[in-house]
């Protein structure tokens, strides 16, 4: 418990210390809330949708905890490249706690930064139905960090080296993010998109999110969340599998 | 202390490590010669339960490290030959990680860890980032940390590369020391070969995956009737010149560097 304990915090540590690393995934989030939300507004408006921002700001929310969960996850490739792996290899801990231990430190760093947004996209206009609802919702958004971290060290394991973090980036998390209906309503799509949307974990999640924090839903909250804990449950498997079989 | 038999290591086609075997006996300065690529790395990441072997048998402390990792594991420290600290933990959190890891209690772990760094001479630096520091306080900080759970047997690949004589001298002091008053053994890889004679009681020349000789500096040079141990060495393994394929940390690491200029 304590081993877990401890690498949970390394991952808390280096998150608190790389103050340009915080700022730096912010700027996405930003952009899309000032330049999608104010930029779309008007047209979501006059098709009788109501307010955008208050639409996209659970996108957002999910789009900057799945950037950050994935890169968490990768992360084990630095600690290979730059040896740190080795050294929690050569120690009495098992394989799954390492797992473990990491995996929570990345998903609860990708919650905080999922919160930072939620906060920020206040100050953009974002209203929230309760403020109870926060506590809810900080239990979804760690849902899809953990989901997000554990793919993102299935991921890591099976590569040697940076060279396809872009590829990872550009086939799976932008995919995830841009399919999932954090941009757009999910009712009336194409039946094919509606599929795709039905397959990606981040639409269950942000459903949830927008259920939660603004009192809209277009899956169900019960069906949301039972998804959600399946694909999560299935991501922990996958990744404590792949990183078992990782040689350093 | 440690007992191979056989020891295979093949990755697809190239046997890395061809039939290996040799014993290091309980308290025993064991060194490891060969030229690069000869597959001395790849032996000790076998014994350290980092690679699985593809056939022999290895005893490490009266237990099979293959079967029974975690046992293994708590009776060795290792010094590798490539960094593996943490660069934004500070060098007391990379202490204090290690000891939580290897259930070391926490009083002791205080006081060992300031005997350690003091001992490394880093006691004063103690909560600067590891980032922060040269190679060889690194190199330094690892031999302290490889230490901290008072091993029975200390695996050391390369580790006085990159440093200066004066730190090269005071750590093999604090190794024959730990090894006379702890009984602790010593297996230690190194191409300075008047570091192998100074230090190693016996010393095995490995290349191409397999030990071709066996035996104390002194049997070795008359084995050759070679002068020296390097002539020895020379004349064992032949003067062509080995070159070892990047791996994609030397890559990678070279372009961090390149980096962070």
């Amino acid at each position: 418990m304590k081993k877990i304990y401890i690498l949970w915090l390394r991952q808390i540590k280096k998150y608190l210390r790389s103050k340009s690393r915080i700022v730096g995934s912010l700027a996405q989030p930003l952009l899309f809330l000032l330049a999608l939300g104010y930029g779309f507004g008007s047209v979501f408006q006059k098709a009788g949708e109501g307010n955008y921002i208050e639409f996209l700001a659970p996108g957002v929310i999910g789009m900057s905890i799945i950037f950050t969960a994935v890169f968490s996850g990768i992360e084990i490739i630095w600690d290979r490249q730059f040896g740190f792996l080795k050294e929690m290899m050569v120690a009495p801990i098992s394989r799954l706690n390492i797992m473990i231990g990491r995996t929570l430190g990345g998903a609860t760093v990708a919650t905080a930064q999922g919160l930072l947004v939620l906060i920020i996209s206040l100050f953009f206009g974002f209203h929230l139905s309760s403020v109870g609802a926060i506590i809810p919702a900080v239990g979804i958004m760690f849902l899809i960090a953990l989901l997000f971290t554990a793919l993102g060290t299935m991921i890591a394991s099976l590569l040697d080296d940076m060279q396809g973090f872009q590829l990872i980036i550009n086939f799976l998390v932008m995919p995830a993010f841009f399919l999932s209906g954090a941009l757009f309503p999910l009712k009336g799509l194409p039946k094919a998109l509606a599929f795709v949307a039905t397959i990606d974990p981040l639409s269950y999640g942000i459903d949830a999110l927008r259920f939660l924090l603004i009192g809209e839903v277009h899956y169900g909250l019960v069906r949301d969340v039972t998804m959600l804990a399946i694909f999560t449950s299935v991501f922990l498997l996958l990744g404590s599998y792949f990183f078992k079989k990782v040689e350093v | 202390m440690i007992s191979v038999h056989n020891l295979v290591k093949k990755f697809g086609d190239f046997t890395a490590v061809d039939g290996v075997s040799f014993e290091v006996k309980d308290g025993e300065i064991f060194a490891f010669l060969g030229p690069n690529g000869a597959g001395k790395s790849t032996t000790i990441k076998m014994l350290t339960t980092l690679l699985r072997p593809t056939s022999g048998t290895i005893i490490l402390n009266g237990g099979d490290p293959v079967a029974n990792p975690d046992a293994a594991r708590r009776s060795f420290g290792i010094v590798f030959q490539d960094p593996s600290l943490d660069d934004d933990l500070t060098a007391m959190e990379n202490m204090e990680l290690h000891g939580i890891l290897y259930d070391v209690p926490s009083k002791l772990l205080k006081e060992r860890s300031k005997e350690l760094m003091q001992f490394v001479e880093l006691w004063d630096r103690k909560d600067s980032l590891v980032k922060e520091f040269s190679g060889g306080m690194k190199r330094r900080l690892e031999i302290a940390r490889g230490l901290l759970h008072h091993p029975k047997i200390i695996f050391l690949d390369e580790p006085t590369l990159g440093l200066d004589p004066q730190t090269r001298n005071s750590m093999w002091e604090y190794l024959k020391k730990l090894n006379k008053e702890e009984k602790t053994t010593i297996f230690f890889t190194t191409h300075y070969m008047e570091e192998a004679e100074r230090v190693a009681e016996r010393i095995a020349i490995v290349d191409h995956g397999k030990i071709i000789a066996t035996g104390t500096s002194e049997s070795l040079k008359e084995q050759t009737k070679s002068e020296s141990l390097e002539d020895a060495f020379l004349s064992l393994t032949g003067k062509m010149i080995r070159d070892e394929a990047a791996t994609p940390a030397d890559q990678m690491r070279m372009r961090h560097r390149v980096w962070r200029r």
